[in-house]
């Protein structure tokens, strides 16, 4: 054991000086990222899970509408971005609840982190993650399911990518309100499977009663989904498509400065 | 209180401004009043010993210093800014009793990413890695370590931004008595280095260890000397003898204080 305190103490003040606030910001974000992949890493089994599951599923969706390829037509493309949503949202709220249970997050708040660099840390980890599962996911609906799409493919990529980093920022959001493991994965049918029936998969939201249309409206699911059928019936891009795409990004960035905003450093 | 420390009391021998000033801090916790009209100083390049029964409010007290506890009234200052204030987070380790680090990670993989979010120096780690005694390990996931090692990577992840102030929760539980030794060899030439460090423990005997000592019970201080003085002022041979005898005279001193009417009752 050493006691090499002399180079300790006069370490301190050099290294806490950053020359630049932003970059230091920056830099504090990566490794948070960097950090969050890490622990992953070491979890090989969850980052197969997060891969093969929502690959399944869209296989088994293609096979029990066997006999209606219409209807794998018609839900393929929205069900892309819903699987990779749904998954992203759960593997993040747990994640941040076991950084809070752990102590790691009260010991990072007493420290040089802003609530945001931690936040974005997370948002690009997961977010990584979203884009590498998407891309397997598309490949898979695109290449061996045989979806059929009228408009772009790279923009249903785009779309798909978009959905799993909504998923991951409004897991962040709302694991901010779950104080133990039951109630965030409660969050799961309390916050995305209303979502998630209101979204125009099962009936078109334009015949929905006027309620449930407004509800609708208001929820960013709704704006995943259109999307992605828009660009399954309609050849070229239209700008409706731009505008829930940026209902979408809109929505993740607001989750993401609401999940900084709702984080305290002082606790009761 | 009164009785025991007249005057806000000074550590002998600084005349330096105190590295940590608690006035009439007061936390109220679900409906019940944790700490009550708290006085704390601490003298800079000084081991102080927070001690006292599990439960009376130590770990409150100290999550106040650190600036991550709500307070009902009073103030706290360190290194003469407002607790919790942001300049702070550069110069200010807290290890909290349950060791804070992540059990997926191994010890070098935390170590790095508290030292990036520190801003210090790679060279930190393997410094840090020294100070805690756990070279060799440094590959090991956290979560395959024992508690007392697990203890150690808390304790190295604060100690990488070579702080001013450290708070330790409760450092040395579950450690065998050599290492424990080694802990206090450690903390001491911190402090000589200049670093001001407040340390909980329920264990009594390493009392003897601290230049300052801090009694609390029941969300108050009942003590707060040398322990010489303590010792002295007690008639006691030991710190726990000497904290028992004071824990009789403050109860005696609060009985007598419920027996005469209540007046100027904030």
């Amino acid at each position: 054991m050493s006691t090499n305190v002399v180079s300790a103490t006069s370490a301190g003040p050099l290294a806490a000086a950053p020359h630049s606030p932003l970059r230091a910001s920056a830099v504090r974000t990566l490794a948070t990222a960097r950090r969050v992949l890490t622990q992953l890493r070491h979890d090989p089994r969850t980052i197969a899970l997060l891969l093969v599951v929502p690959c399944v599923l869209l296989v088994l969706l293609k096979y029990v509408f066997d006999g209606a390829p219409q209807v794998f037509d018609r839900t393929g493309a929205p069900l892309l971005g819903i699987f990779p949503l749904i998954v992203m949202f759960l593997v993040t709220s747990v994640a941040t609840l076991r950084e809070r249970s752990s102590g790691t997050l009260e010991r990072l708040l007493t420290m040089p982190l802003a609530k945001l660099d931690l936040v974005l840390g997370y948002a690009l980890a997961f977010g990584l993650l979203a884009l590498l599962q998407a891309a397997i996911a598309f490949g898979l609906t695109l290449g061996p399911l045989g979806l059929h799409v009228s408009g772009p493919t790279w923009l249903l990529f785009v779309v798909a990518v978009g959905d799993g980093l909504l998923g991951t920022a409004m897991g962040l959001f709302v694991s901010a309100f779950a104080a133990t493991e039951f109630q965030a994965v409660q969050f799961l049918p309390a916050f995305i499977l209303p979502q998630f029936l209101l979204c125009g998969l099962f009936t078109p939201r334009e015949s929905m009663a006027t309620v449930l249309r407004w509800i609708s409206d208001v929820m960013p699911l709704s704006y995943a989904v259109d999307a992605m059928t828009r660009l399954t019936r309609e050849q070229g891009v239209s700008g409706l498509v731009g505008r829930d795409l940026a209902v979408v990004g809109g929505s993740a960035a607001l989750a993401l400065a609401l999940g900084a905003v709702t984080l305290r450093r002082r606790t009761a | 209180m009164i009785n025991y420390s007249a005057g806000p009391p000074t550590a002998p021998g600084s005349a330096a401004a105190p590295a940590l000033e608690v006035r009439d801090l007061r936390v109220v916790r679900g409906g019940r009043t944790v700490l009550d009209d708290l006085h704390v100083d601490i003298a800079p390049g000084t081991v102080t010993g927070l001690l006292g029964p599990s439960g009376c409010g130590k770990t409150t007290l100290m999550r106040s210093i650190v600036g991550v506890q709500k307070t009902d009234g009073g103030e706290v200052r360190v290194l003469g800014r407002p607790a919790g204030h942001p300049s702070l987070r550069h110069r200010v380790g807290y290890v909290t009793q349950a060791p804070s680090v992540y059990a997926d990670l191994s010890v070098a993989e935390n170590l790095q990413y508290f030292a990036a979010v520190l801003g210090a120096p790679r060279s930190a780690i393997a410094r840090v890695v020294g100070q805690v005694g756990l070279e060799g390990r440094e590959r090991d996931l956290v979560a395959r370590l024992s508690g007392g090692q697990r203890a150690r990577v808390s304790l190295a992840a604060a100690l990488l931004g070579a702080p001013d102030l450290l708070v330790l929760d409760e450092p040395t539980v579950g450690l065998d008595p050599v290492l424990r030794h080694e802990l206090w060899e450690l903390f001491h030439s911190l402090a000589d280095a200049g670093a001001t460090l407040l340390i909980s423990s329920h264990v009594m005997d390493e009392a003897s260890r601290c230049q300052h000592l801090l009694l609390m019970r029941e969300g108050r201080i009942i003590a707060d000397d040398t322990p010489a003085a303590l010792l002295a002022r007690t008639g006691a041979r030991e710190i726990e003898e000497a904290f028992l005898a004071l824990v009789a005279g403050a109860d005696q001193t609060a009985k007598t204080a419920a027996a005469e009417p209540v007046k100027g009752n904030r």
